[in-house]
């Protein structure tokens, strides 16, 4: 029989963990409960679903966003500040999933399972997210892509839980883009998936340009090569291209049972290309 | 189960609102809503042990032995096999080629072969027993596609692998010289792949035998086909099998034919372990070792004159049977039936296979063979009118069939012919269509391509040829001491209205309320048999029988008021008072074809469905030039369906089969490897969801077919042909682009335009 605890608050979560690092964390069980039935029961599961201090929202005292790691998208898509600041976070919770996946799915637990077709991993890693993690030593912070660091595998000690992501201070006022292309409209696994975002100097030239990217790799990516080759740079037609080509080096797309590696290569590359142009456009 | 009113105060939407054409409340819906209804899995059952199914895993070889690990606890546990089998190891369809457990030393076809069965107090514990089974095999050379099956170097059925050939000659001129003398000739080749019918319910059959007795009730379309196949199986005689349908989650055809093998597993457990099994299985197993629709290829040459007349039709139809004949010559039979469509051609040759391959038999699926060669005639009517610049609707003005016409069978059409109405309908519902509105995808602004395109075609009612007459199908309605009338057919509702529909035909023809008219629960004990619920007939044929019951039935009642001086006024009276003094009354109507309806097996000519539906399908794509993922924008689909009898119930089939035939087109991939389905789970075979729908619109015509009930033709599988080559025609017309294989993915389009880059289609 699993063991099941349900901590009341983030302490009780925080020793439960500490003592017992082997169970499963569930953070909302969307991902856990697929395939469930064929996998061996895990011996216990610390059930974190809607813990008051996991599910905080707003601007931590150095001006950064803050988001609790137990925000489901639902709270997330209901958030003003997530509109206005973070719309390609709010843009890819839309179409996580459908009304009753985005009900209990969570932030944390999509890093969690750090799974190549997470919705939201591009989306942090092209937004500078940092993730905050609380152990009996204390609190630490990664960079996403630090977090991240392979197919389904983080950097998270099995004393440790998710307790929120943080935004730069200005992200609110760089260009984002979200792009999900999926196998249909809703309820869909990703094919390939494109998070964007940069500042603009004075002269429009690009400025800390963050490319995220999913589905393309054994884990979510920044395009780094795609990234340097963009930075400080005035977009325009010619760039575009330079950048469809380069993020086409970025990636390791596969064969499998939902898309093929050329066409994830291809697409991945005109869809970088459209937003480069789309760029390019903006300051015309 | 009686239908409840939903409260909602619309009169007009009452329960008792019975007249032909309205929409009462659905006689199903509201148990199905509350989760009242009781689907097989559902059924209490305490003292059943739960079955499960050890499978070959090889496409094609030799099952060498059968081994239990010694260290395992076999204590709860029942092991079946071949063996243990009373009667044929068969199950029974057509032909008895398939068995239902490959036997020790038996030559295993596909990898979902059964070898063996368990039953256990849990299924985790036949999980495990499973598991503890050693299996020996003998590999052989596997057949796993068309072109291997045609190449005959592994030899599966015969000396060719022909699992079925048939043929059809409209005449007898060379068709090859007749081509050679067109103006004009199309040919061109299609292939389209697999589609998981994805019922919302997984099959599954619960059995249990009362002395002698073997009882089975399970999610299924047809309880005479597995009463057929257990008394065979079983080796009993046909009082000592009852079957029965639950309350079943969608069918689709998908629960045709395979539930006779569920049935005989379920069977063959419950009798080792000497008490009620259930033998469910879950979406893996469902989608791995069920029927799908045949996978297929078409060649199909097509001559027209300069004027374009359509002059010759030379087509070639491959199916891909899988490993046993099963449906596959009755399939087959409605492809080529099908496959030059609803257009006058003075010469017609057609020449169709079904191929044995070492994959799970491929089988029922709405439409039938219907959409795999509706799909190459249309796109070939979109190739020719795009090559001679003439308009999509005048083309198939000039060579549709109307009353007088025939068919290639020579089947002249007298009545209830659709074509041109259902081609006026579509053209003055698009003059006054507003405009679509544009799917948004992210936040980037990829540009998109538009395309429209058009398909026209038919679908015969009601079984191919001379079936109904053999099957001779009946169905009786008593009168009840409580004033109700029953009846009794052998009918299924699968979630597609029928027990709505008879009681609105019942209750009309009895001219009482819909609240006096009970439907029997399908079990052979109680109902005659019927036939089968497929092909579109189970509103036209039954519903007629069910008509023709209730009148003879209300002659009687009102021949006995006479008799004894009594008000007839209302028969639901009389039918208490008959009862009361007289026993019970019941009338049986067994079907009579219509005069004329003449069909030959031999020669394939003459009638092959009592009547057809006609349809025309229009549809507006937009495709995102970055990623070609592909938005239906918009979908208008005029069907003639002869009358509608529940309005409400023929658009919903309508719309569902709509988005089915566009799933099929666009998104539902079923990939093979070495015979094995590489997606078995709803997460990535892919269907549409309401998302991925279109804005539709469903354009009713009714041109009434004399022998249906009220007027009422076939319509659960009409709206699956079309829209495949509607979207095709659509793409081609947006991308410039041969759209000649199905499902049209991204990745296909990608891989098309390629061969033309998109920079220099045609916009």
């Amino acid at each position: 029989m699993t063991d099941w605890i349900r901590p009341a608050n983030l302490a009780e979560a925080l020793s439960a963990r500490a003592a017992h690092g082997d169970y499963m964390l569930l953070a909302g069980g969307t991902d856990l409960m697929v395939g469930a039935s064929e996998r061996a029961a895990p011996a216990g599961v610390i059930d974190l679903f809607g813990l008051d201090e996991l599910c905080a929202l707003g601007r931590d005292d150095d001006g950064r966003l803050r988001l609790g790691a137990g925000l489901t998208y639902e709270r997330l898509l209901a958030d003003p500040l997530v509109r206005a600041e973070l719309p390609a976070l709010h843009d890819a919770s839309r179409e996580v999933g459908a009304l009753q996946i985005q009900a209990r799915g969570t932030l944390g637990g999509n890093l969690g399972t750090c799974s190549p077709v997470g919705d939201t991993l591009p989306v942090l890693l092209a937004l500078d997210a940092e993730i905050e993690l609380r152990g009996p030593s204390g609190t630490r912070r990664l960079p996403v892509d630090a977090f991240c660091l392979g197919y389904r595998e983080t950097a998270l000690a099995d004393d440790e839980l998710i307790v929120a992501v943080r935004f730069p201070a200005d992200i609110g006022r760089r260009s984002q883009v979200w792009r999900k292309v999926g196998t249909r409209r809703a309820q869909s696994i990703s094919k390939v998936m494109l998070a964007a975002s940069t500042a603009r100097a004075d002269d429009g030239a690009l400025r800390n340009v963050r490319v995220g990217l999913g589905a393309i790799a054994a884990q979510p990516l920044r395009a780094r090569e795609t990234e340097a080759v963009l930075e400080g740079r005035v977009p325009d037609d010619a760039l575009a291209d330079i950048a469809a080509q380069t993020v086409q080096t970025d990636i390791a797309p596969i064969d499998d049972v939902r898309s093929r590696a050329d066409y994830r290569r291809a697409i991945t590359g005109r869809l970088v290309r459209r937003w480069v142009l789309q760029l390019a456009d903006a300051q015309r | 189960m009686s239908s409840a009113s939903t409260g909602t105060g619309n009169s007009s939407r009452s329960s008792d609102s019975t007249g032909i054409g309205d929409s009462p409340d659905r006689v199903d819906g509201v148990p199905k809503v509350t989760g009242a209804a009781l689907y097989v899995d559902d059924l209490p059952a305490p003292d059943a042990w739960h079955g499960a199914t050890l499978r070959s895993e090889i496409p094609h070889g030799r099952f060498v032995a059968l081994e239990r690990d010694p260290d395992f606890d076999w204590s709860d546990v029942v092991v079946v096999t071949a063996s243990d089998i009373g009667g044929r190891n068969t199950v029974a369809l057509l032909i008895e080629d398939q068995p239902a457990l490959v036997p020790v030393g038996g030559t295993i076809m596909h990898r979902e072969e059964a070898l063996a069965l368990v039953a256990a107090p849990t299924r985790a514990r036949a999980r495990a027993a499973l598991k503890a089974l050693r299996v020996t095999t003998e590999a052989l050379p596997a057949v796993t596609t068309l072109d291997a099956a045609f190449a005959a170097d592994v030899k599966l059925h015969g000396s060719d692998n022909v699992l079925k050939q048939l043929e059809i000659h409209r005449d007898d001129a060379d068709i090859e010289a007749v081509l050679a003398g067109c103006a004009h000739v199309i040919d061109s080749t299609y292939e389209t792949g697999a589609q998981e019918q994805m019922y919302i319910e997984p099959q599954g059959v619960l059995a249990e035998w009362r002395g002698d007795t073997c009882r089975v009730v399970g999610s299924l379309q047809c309880p005479y086909y597995v009463h057929k196949a257990l008394v065979i199986l079983l080796g009993l005689p046909e009082d000592q099998v009852v079957v029965t349908q639950a309350v079943t989650g969608g069918g689709f055809g998908g629960k045709e034919e395979y539930p006779s093998m569920i049935a005989g597993h379920a069977a063959l457990l419950a009798k080792a372990a000497k008490r009620p099994v259930k033998l469910i299985y879950d979406r893996a197993e469902d989608i791995a070792a069920t029927t799908k629709r045949h996978p297929s290829r078409v060649r199909h040459r097509l001559g027209l004159d300069t004027n374009g007349q359509l002059v010759a039709a030379d087509i070639d139809v491959a199916l891909d049977g899988g490993a046993y004949v099963t449906l596959s010559p009755v399939v087959l039979s409605r492809a080529i039936l099908h496959a030059s469509g609803p257009y006058r051609i003075p010469h017609v040759r057609i020449v169709g296979r079904a191929m044995a391959t070492n994959t799970p038999p491929h089988g029922a699926f709405r439409g039938f063979g219907a959409p795999q060669t509706t799909f190459a005639y249309e796109r070939q009517m979109q190739k020719a009118a795009r090559l001679l610049g003439v308009d999509a609707f005048a083309l198939r003005r000039q060579n549709m069939l109307r009353v007088g016409d025939s068919t290639a069978t020579g089947q002249v059409l007298s009545e209830s012919v659709g074509s041109q109405e259902v081609l006026d309908r579509l053209e003055d519902a698009l003059a006054q269509a507003a405009p679509p509105v544009p799917a948004r995808l992210g936040s980037l602004r990829s540009p998109v391509r538009r395309g429209r395109g058009l398909a026209f075609y038919f679908h015969g009612s009601g079984f191919t040829g001379s079936g109904e007459e053999r099957l001779a199908g009946r169905v009786s309605v008593a009168c009840l001491a409580s004033g109700d009338f029953e009846v009794r057919s052998s009918s299924t509702d699968i979630g597609q209205g029928m027990l709505t529909i008879f009681t609105q035909i019942a209750a009309q023809a009895l001219d009482v309320p819909a609240s006096r008219i009970k439907l029997s629960e399908p079990s052979t004990e109680r109902v005659p048999d019927s036939g089968p619920t497929v092909a579109s007939r189970t509103c036209m044929i039954v519903g007629k029988l069910v008509e023709r019951a209730c009148t003879a039935l209300a002659q009687r009642l009102r021949d006995f008021a006479t008799e004894s001086s009594l008000d007839a006024s209302d028969l639901s009276v009389l039918a208490a008072q008959h009862v009361a003094q007289r026993g019970e009354l019941s009338e049986t109507c067994e079907h009579e074809s219509p005069p004329g309806v003449q069909w030959s097996d031999e020669t394939y000519t003459g009638a092959a469905y009592p009547v057809f539906g006609w349809a025309a399908c229009l549809v507006d794509v937009a495709v995102d030039e970055d990623t070609h993922e592909v938005t239906v924008e918009r979908c208008l689909h005029a069907v003639d369906v002869g009358r509608a009898i529940h309005r409400r119930i023929v658009e919903g089939q309508i719309e569902g089969g709509t988005l089915q035939a566009l799933g099929w087109a666009l998104l539902e991939s079923v990939p093979y490897e070495d015979g094995r389905v590489l997606n078995p789970s709803m997460t990535d075979c892919i269907i549409p969801t309401s998302a991925d729908a279109p804005d539709m619109e469903t354009l009713l015509v009714e041109v009434p077919y004399a022998h249906g009930p009220h007027g009422a033709k076939g319509v659960g599988e009409i709206p699956m042909d079309g829209p495949a080559a509607a979207v095709a025609g659509a793409l081609e017309d947006a991308l410039g682009i041969a759209a000649d294989e199905l499902p049209l993915l991204p990745e296909v389009l990608e891989h098309l335009l390629a061969d033309a880059p998109l920079d220099e289609a045609p916009a």
